[in-house]
């Protein structure tokens, strides 16, 4: 069983755990054309590369993130989000 | 049974990245139907190697949207010839394919596949438990309480053929015809120039081409970004195996949505066996422990006498998967570049048609009508072909 690191419990079984993909910056709705959003809402990064990706630990409710790399399933780092300051 | 070209020519009226399935029937189509013969196909691996050689070899056109319904019988329609011509034995068997249903909701899906299936001519209709039973009476219908069987979806002409040989097959035919098919031979870079293809560059050097057709299912990023298109598409790893050879006893082929479990027994005795996809993105072929205990519990549910059965083999493909569940087909915003992809967990049954539909963009360069609902601008447009619904693996 692979093991993920939960920044708030600790190592569990990844079957604990939801990936909801890559951690992505959202353009603004408001000013955002057309065709930006609905690239933003259905385009993905797909090729393999070391990625921030959102988790959520599903006993606990807790989102992070996890630095991993997709080639590999290595997981670098994983750590609670924080907003970049304003 | 193919013809070794020591050499890449400096020059080709095509150029078929991926010698899988897919590639292979599009180079065959072109060279017989089209009169199109100077065409390489290029592979990094070896023929068949990718997710041609690990699918679980079902077909069926059981679809939901009438797009893809129409599109997977053209597929059936024209598999049902292939051993004639190819002069190949594919080991095609027609057993009746069912979708086991284990909740309303999923009921309510089948009957409307089945509504579906039926206007446009598909033989599909809904049954309930006691015809499951009788199809196959080894199975527990109440699988061991947890899900008992409420009805299913029912396609008789649903088949499995030898995948292998259906690459072998389409590639061995391109051959007689003149198309070079060039293994260890892997695309590094393709050359777009004032937003059209020009070439492409190669581990075995450049050659100059106007049209280049991408079929390589888990590599169809890194293709994409080679020419600067962005796509839906993301990867991840689809797992299968299969047990040791026992006595013919599974004569259809069963599919549970809600138990993860897709399963035909082969002309060998071994139950080829699939579910899931694994839950997050992966560009790997490994397999896990997990997924071999998953299954092999769900197995038990439905077939308690296997307990004593071994596992053979395992083993994984990467899937290219897109949002609605339907391929991504056709013409891109760089003139000369077709795209054959998003086969997702999909791929195999239509490995005729697609071939036979792109050979057809290909040639006209012009789409063909029967892939009109795949094109990758549908996003854009928030016009999907939502075919979740008639996916066999779990998601």
């Amino acid at each position: 069983m692979k093991i993920l690191n939960c920044p708030v419990n600790g190592p569990r079984p990844v079957s604990e755990f939801v990936y909801a993909g890559e951690l992505r910056p959202m353009p603004d709705p408001a000013t955002a054309s057309d065709v930006d959003w609905a690239a933003h809402v259905f385009n993905r990064r797909g090729v393999a590369d070391v990625k921030h990706e959102w988790w959520y630990h599903i006993a606990s409710g807790v989102w992070f993130v996890a630095e991993r790399n997709t080639a590999t399933d290595t997981v670098l780092r994983t750590y609670l989000y924080q907003k970049p300051a304003a | 049974m193919f013809t070794h070209h020591a050499q890449l020519r400096k020059a080709y009226d095509v150029v078929i990245i991926g010698a899988g399935g897919h590639g292979l029937a599009a180079a065959y189509y072109l060279a017989r139907d089209h009169g199109v013969r100077n065409i390489a196909v290029l592979e990094k691996g070896y023929i068949g190697g990718g997710n041609t050689g690990r699918n679980t070899t079902i077909i069926r056109s059981n679809y939901l949207t009438p797009a893809g319904v129409k599109f997977y019988d053209k597929s059936l329609e024209l598999f049902r010839d292939l051993s004639q011509d190819f002069d190949l034995n594919l080991f095609y068997s027609t057993r009746g394919h069912f979708t086991l249903a284990h909740t309303d909701s999923a009921m309510r899906t089948m009957r409307w596949r089945a509504e579906v299936n039926k206007h446009y001519g598909v033989d599909s209709e809904v049954v309930d438990a006691q015809a499951v039973q009788q199809a196959c009476p080894q199975m527990d219908i109440t699988c061991a309480g947890h899900a008992p069987i409420l009805g299913a979806l029912y396609h008789a002409p649903g088949s499995i053929a030898r995948h292998d040989a259906v690459a072998w097959g389409y590639g061995h035919g391109a051959d007689m015809r003149g198309v070079e098919i060039h293994q260890q031979t892997e695309v590094l870079g393709i050359r777009v120039e004032g937003g059209r293809v020009r070439g492409v560059q190669t581990s075995r050097g450049s050659i100059a081409t106007d049209k280049v057709l991408c079929a390589v299912a888990g590599s169809t990023p890194r293709m994409l970004d080679m020419v600067g298109l962005d796509s839906p598409i993301t990867i991840h790893p689809l797992q299968a195996m299969v047990s040791e050879p026992i006595k013919p006893w599974l004569d259809p082929i069963l599919v549970s949505g809600s138990l993860h479990i897709y399963v035909s027994q082969t002309a060998r005795g071994e139950l080829v066996m699939g579910a899931s996809l694994d839950p997050y993105e992966l560009h790997s072929t490994r397999s896990t422990l997990d997924f071999a205990e998953s299954l092999a519990a769900h197995m038990l549910d439905m077939f308690p006498f296997l307990s004593d059965v071994k596992v053979n083999r395992q083993w994984a493909g990467m899937a290219d998967m897109t949002p609605d569940f339907a391929p991504i087909m056709g013409k891109t915003p760089v003139a000369g570049f077709y795209l054959d992809a998003g086969w997702g967990t999909w791929g195999f049954k239509a490995t005729p048609v697609a071939g036979w539909t792109m050979s057809s963009t290909v040639a006209n360069d012009r789409n063909h009508p029967l892939i009109e609902s795949f094109g990758l601008d549908r996003f854009a447009r928030f016009a999907l072909t939502g075919e979740k619904g008639a996916a066999s693996v779990g998601h």
